[in-house]
């Protein structure tokens, strides 16, 4: 096989609040043999909350962040969901209305950029399912998680809307998503279906409306509890803060005691792999991964 | 001529009278259904062949009354435009159907909508312009300014979206992505002068549009693509480009990026957070943020990491932005 090679875009939250994020994506594309080059020159995406703000503002930004990925010539991955959102969104409205291009290059212009739309935008979840391939990554699994109930939370920004996501989704359909599900299966583990595994957990209201946001955690957490999940897996840092850090409050909230660990999508497939705890930032956690 | 597929579907359906039942319950029916049918199809067979009682909306049949929808599998769909097999495609061969809301059903899968219809009527779902009673030429709206309305104008009220939303379904003060869809229809109207007004109903702590989850579920569900969270960030704009934004903790955590990116490239989430709740209410979060600091997941502002070439991005934040706060 070709070594596959991306840019990376961390994001911000891989490089704060959930550094065992970016530690575990390094680790298992190093024993993949994928190579990443990090795009140091990214800045935040605005996390679907500066284009309220500033729509303008957050499209020059965001396709600021996609011409680094371009200038390498290469596929930019994102590991959070609303990084890929709001990448793709950008993407998408750009190639689709010259007029809006030529307006954002204008502004890219006084400092050397130009947006060209040469650069696919896609979550290191897909391009490993579809580049890397769910068989060549299972013929690597050296610890298979077969004793473990795993239950997959998809999270909103990989999945919808699917007219935006299946361009670089494979077409997964936001009712019944299967991708996780089928690494969870590589991975050797059993996979647990459960009524919450593509609903919101909330992150994006937690501040301005933090009951609806703790009760959608709370639901999420007792979903994946009731189906006899042992752990919860996501490939989004921001559904991973709420799930580890606030079940607290989500137990609060929904009147019941809700608390299991939760592993970054890279730190599940890294624990197949043979990773160690520290290898994949393990000791990060809030809600204690007490069973490796 | 093609040749007539059919599969076996076993449906599950929701019964529950409101005048002679405790508790809902579920009817089994399994049918052979054919390539050619939706799922209206199947409710008239049920009610035809089956069960005379089973209850449900239904008009035009055409995808435009909004009346038939309900829930299958938990998506909700327009029962007349939505093949079955498309659903089987989905979720299989064993399909749930369920009204819009169970919490409202009234008889099997009728509702009773009036939430669905007060939070319309609250956003003034209507043009109020000063029209002369007798005027002299046509009040135009040129192909352009109409543009600016998107798609809102498709909207048909089927409710689909409404009561797919998360955040509505735990706060029910919400207006919810139906009535922000119709409400930015007008707002966008040029020839509305209660833009303002309307703009203030929706800027509403609690039932205005800063409760959006963002989970993007009212732009998928839609039957008519009416992408209502689109409408819902056009709202945040022409909140902040009209200069009616309140100062708090919902607007504050949106222009929050901007000061944050102009400073880091980079966003600094502990000062977005004090930033957003101001030095008094970033209090409440402090049990997280020593749970969070024990665990190496807070960055000190001394150790804030930069993106490189940052001068670029402050040059692009001045040229760049479009409104002030």
């Amino acid at each position: 096989m070709e070594k596959l090679k991306y840019a990376l875009y961390t994001g911000c939250t891989a490089r704060e609040s959930t550094p065992e994020l970016l530690k575990s994506t390094l680790a298992i594309a190093d024993k993949l043999g994928i190579e990443l080059v990090l795009l140091d020159e990214a800045t935040c995406c605005g996390a679907s909350h500066l284009q309220d703000y500033d729509d303008f503002l957050s499209l020059v930004l965001n396709a600021r962040n996609i011409c680094y990925a371009e200038k390498l010539g290469l596929t930019m991955v994102t590991i959070c969901n609303t990084c890929q959102l709001n990448t793709a969104m950008t993407k998408h409205r750009l190639d689709t209305n010259p007029e809006l291009k030529a307006r954002v290059n204008a502004k890219l212009a006084e400092v050397g950029l130009e947006y060209k739309g040469s650069s696919e935008v896609t979550h290191f979840l897909y391009a490993l399912i579809q580049d890397y391939g769910l068989e060549n990554l299972a013929a690597k699994v050296q610890v298979p998680l077969s004793q473990f109930n795993i239950a997959p939370f998809y999270g909103c920004h990989n999945i919808r809307p699917s007219e935006l996501q299946n361009l670089s989704n494979g077409g997964e359909n936001p009712y019944n998503p299967t991708s996780l599900d089928d690494l969870i299966i590589a991975c050797g583990g059993v996979n647990v279906d459960y009524e919450e595994k593509n609903k919101c957990c909330g992150f994006h209201a937690e501040l301005q409306a933090p009951k609806t946001a703790a009760v959608l955690t709370g639901n999420a957490i007792a979903g994946a509890m009731d189906a006899n999940a042992d752990w919860m897996v996501t490939p989004c840092p921001l559904c991973h803060l709420k799930l580890d850090v606030q079940h607290h409050n989500a137990s609060k909230a929904i009147g019941r005691d809700v608390k299991l660990p939760v592993l970054h999508m890279p730190q599940m497939v890294g624990l197949a792999l043979g990773c160690t705890p520290a290898e994949l930032g393990l000791g990060h956690h809030v809600t204690k991964v007490d069973f490796v | 001529m093609d040749t007539l597929q059919t599969q076996q579907v076993t449906f599950k359906v929701f019964r529950f009278n409101e005048e002679t039942d405790y508790l809902p319950y579920y009817n089994t029916y399994t049918l052979d259904v054919t390539h050619e049918e939706v799922v209206l199809d199947i409710l008239n067979r049920i009610k035809w062949d089956h069960d005379g009682s089973l209850s449900y909306r239904r008009s035009c049949r055409h995808g435009i009354c909004g009346v038939c929808a309900i829930k299958v599998s938990g998506k909700a769909v327009l029962a007349c435009k939505t093949r079955l097999f498309d659903m089987i495609d989905v979720f299989g061969n064993e399909l749930v159907i369920e009204p819009l809301s169970t919490k409202r059903a009234i008889k099997d899968l009728i509702i009773d909508k009036k939430d669905f219809w007060d939070k319309h009527a609250a956003i003034k779902p209507y043009v109020e312009a000063d029209i002369a009673e007798h005027p002299a030429q046509e009040n135009l709206v040129s192909p352009h300014d109409a543009e600016k309305l998107l798609e809102a104008d498709y909207c048909i009220q089927c409710g689909a979206c409404h009561y797919s939303c998360p955040s509505l379904e735990i706060n029910e003060q919400y207006f919810g992505p139906a009535a922000f869809a119709a409400a930015y229809r007008f707002a966008a109207d040029v020839r509305d002068n209660a833009s303002v007004e309307r703009l203030n109903i929706v800027n509403e702590e609690a039932q205005g549009v800063w409760d959006c989850v963002k989970c993007m579920e009212c732009a998928q569900v839609c039957p008519k693509e009416v992408n209502p969270i689109e409408k819902i960030t056009k709202l945040h704009n022409m909140i902040f480009e009209a200069g009616v934004a309140k100062n708090n903790v919902a607007t504050r955590h949106a222009v929050g990026f901007a000061h944050s990116i102009d400073k880091h490239g980079l966003l600094d989430e502990g000062e977005l957070v004090r930033y957003s709740e101001g030095n008094i209410g970033v209090m409440k979060h402090l049990p997280e943020a020593i749970a969070m600091w024990k665990n190496g997941k807070i960055v000190m502002p001394w150790n804030m990491p930069k993106s490189k070439n940052l001068d670029e991005v402050k040059k692009l934040i001045k040229s760049s932005s479009t409104v002030k706060f």
